[in-house]
């Protein structure tokens, strides 16, 4: 309101700076140092070993694939969504929002029951005479494990840009003579980029560094970047290792970060 | 034909999502203790629940924790949005791009971050560490709830309060107060969920021996999930669906307003 509340942004200042800045600079102190405290770069260049730069890679492919899938699944149904002029805004969150009610890991756990050989869907294809799909603990499975749980965070900011489109500029796309294809890719997807990019941070950062769906669906046998660093801190306890693989993770969200800042100033494709 | 298609779409879709929660719904009544086999029908996990005293306290911590949690990161937020308003643009910029830390940095880079200030810090791990860690990836939920309704707000039904002699403080709080209430409620609700549903930063953040549902359901997981976990977690999903259910119903005064989008 006026200036006489300034000093009311003093807790809120002190909390991020307590509990959000601090804590960064402790990943860095310790991702840059080593057991007795002297500077290093071993923690960083460690991601190089074979064993790490598998699992980085594997969870850069994994997620990347998973952001693809969420996207081509999602778009339709942003629009479809959108265009059901429901004007039932928060009803539409809220059916995306409700499964987290039911805890994460039992959710994801679930899939092992659909999934497996003689689980819900094989039944179902085998009654239909259909091919099963034995893809329980493989790749595959962490890929699915991914699109369950961070669709939503797709299909939101999808939704709130494509809902948020002034009908007039569609029928002015049409009066000027452009078909559907036209209007889709010269009009609707500019206006939703902004929620594009948000979609695709909200999938891939969280899939690039889970290690509960790998762990949950992928057996014990696949290891993600994330894993490395949860084993490095639970059992390994070298924060050292653990805080350096996590600088490198940190550079992807930041080219994320950055992504995002640069195509959605507004906040447009904010996901509520 | 165009329609059935889209319908076709949307159903599936909600297949994909909604499957595990039947499933898991399913598993609760099944009298079979493994999860691979059905055995017939039963109720006897939703009472061994009630005498399972390791996953009520669990059910207790992660209430408590949820409650709290939401509730000061709804203060502190709340009171945030509110200073910032009064903010130069670039002390704002700043601190809003502070408040998106949180949310678009890795869940486990934020749980591990705290882990390490709490240890620098010498506290014990326990409920305190996992509280501190919620209000803190909470407030960005709260805020950016309330942020919206706060831009909305015309600045001259504040003054003109001030002017017909109301304190500060009375003035915000029956002018400003109620039309921020929406961004409020749905913020808090949205700090309630995330801090309900949240595992990983919980996981680096808790000591031994005290646990949320989550920590609890992962600590199961090699040794194979209580089917009393599935009996729960349909209660509490169950119960949170009647909830909002009647809350649709209810007269759409009542309602929140349909925008807690941006």
């Amino acid at each position: 309101m006026t200036s006489k509340n300034k000093w009311l942004s003093t807790p809120y200042v002190l909390w991020s700076v307590m509990f959000i800045i601090i804590p960064l600079c402790m990943i860095f102190y310790y991702g840059l140092t080593d057991k007795t405290g002297s500077f290093t770069l071993e923690n960083i260049t460690a991601i190089a070993t074979a064993e790490h730069a598998k699992a980085l890679w594997l969870s850069l492919l994994l997620s990347l694939v998973s952001t693809v899938i969420c996207f081509l699944l999602a778009y339709p149904l942003a629009m479809i969504l959108s265009n059901m002029k429901v004007n039932q805004h928060s009803f539409i969150i809220l059916i995306f929002i409700l499964p987290m009610w039911m805890n994460f890991l039992l959710r994801t756990l679930a899939w092992q029951t659909l999934l497996e050989k003689s689980g819900v869907i094989n039944s179902v294809l085998n009654f239909l005479h259909l091919p099963n799909i034995n893809i329980i603990n493989t790749p595959y499975a962490i890929i699915l494990g991914m699109v369950y749980n961070f669709l939503p965070f797709m299909v939101l900011p999808l939704y709130n840009v494509l809902s948020k489109i002034d009908e007039n500029v569609l029928n002015a796309s049409r009066d000027l003579g452009a078909n559907s294809i036209h209007t889709f890719f010269r009009i609707i997807l500019p206006l939703s980029i902004p929620g594009i990019i948000s979609g695709i941070t909200m999938v891939f950062v969280p899939a690039l560094t889970t290690f509960v769906i790998s762990t949950l669906l992928g057996g014990s046998k696949i290891l993600l970047i994330g894993n490395v660093i949860e084993q490095e801190f639970t059992q390994a306890s070298n924060w050292h290792l653990g805080s350096g693989l996590s600088i490198v993770l940190m550079i992807f969200i930041i080219l994320n970060m950055i992504a995002s800042a640069v195509f959605d100033k507004e906040g447009e494709g904010s996901m509520l | 034909m165009k329609n059935t298609a889209k319908k076709i779409y949307i159903a599936f879709i909600f297949l994909f999502l909604y499957a595990p929660i039947a499933t898991l719904m399913v598993l609760s009544f099944n009298a079979s203790k493994t999860r691979a086999k059905w055995g017939g029908f039963t109720f006897h996990w939703y009472s061994r629940l009630f005498q399972n005293r390791e996953i009520l306290e669990a059910l207790g911590n992660t209430l408590l924790i949820a409650v709290i949690s939401a509730f000061v990161a709804t203060v502190i937020g709340t009171i945030a949005c509110v200073a910032m308003t009064g903010m130069q643009k670039r002390s704002r910029a700043i601190l809003m791009g502070i408040t998106n830390i949180p949310m678009l940095n890795a869940e486990i880079v934020t749980g591990i971050s705290l882990m390490l200030l709490f240890i620098s810090m010498g506290l014990r791990f326990g409920l305190g560490t996992i509280l501190l860690s919620h209000i803190t990836f909470n407030i960005p939920y709260v805020i950016l709830s309330v942020m919206p309704r706060m831009k909305q707000l015309n600045p001259s039904t504040y003054e003109a309060a001030l002017d017909l002699g109301a304190s500060h403080v009375t003035a915000f709080f029956k002018v400003v107060f109620p039309d921020l209430l929406p961004g409020i409620l749905s913020g808090f609700l949205m700090a309630f969920t995330m801090s309900l549903d949240d595992f990983i930063i919980t996981h680096f953040t808790k000591g031994a021996g005290v646990d949320t549902l989550s920590t609890k359901i992962y600590t199961e997981v090699k040794k194979g999930i209580k089917p009393e976990m599935y009996a729960l977690s349909t209660l509490i999903f169950v119960t949170v669906l009647l909830l909002l259910l009647l809350i649709n119903m209810a007269p759409a005064k009542n309602r929140a307003p349909k925008n807690i989008q941006k």
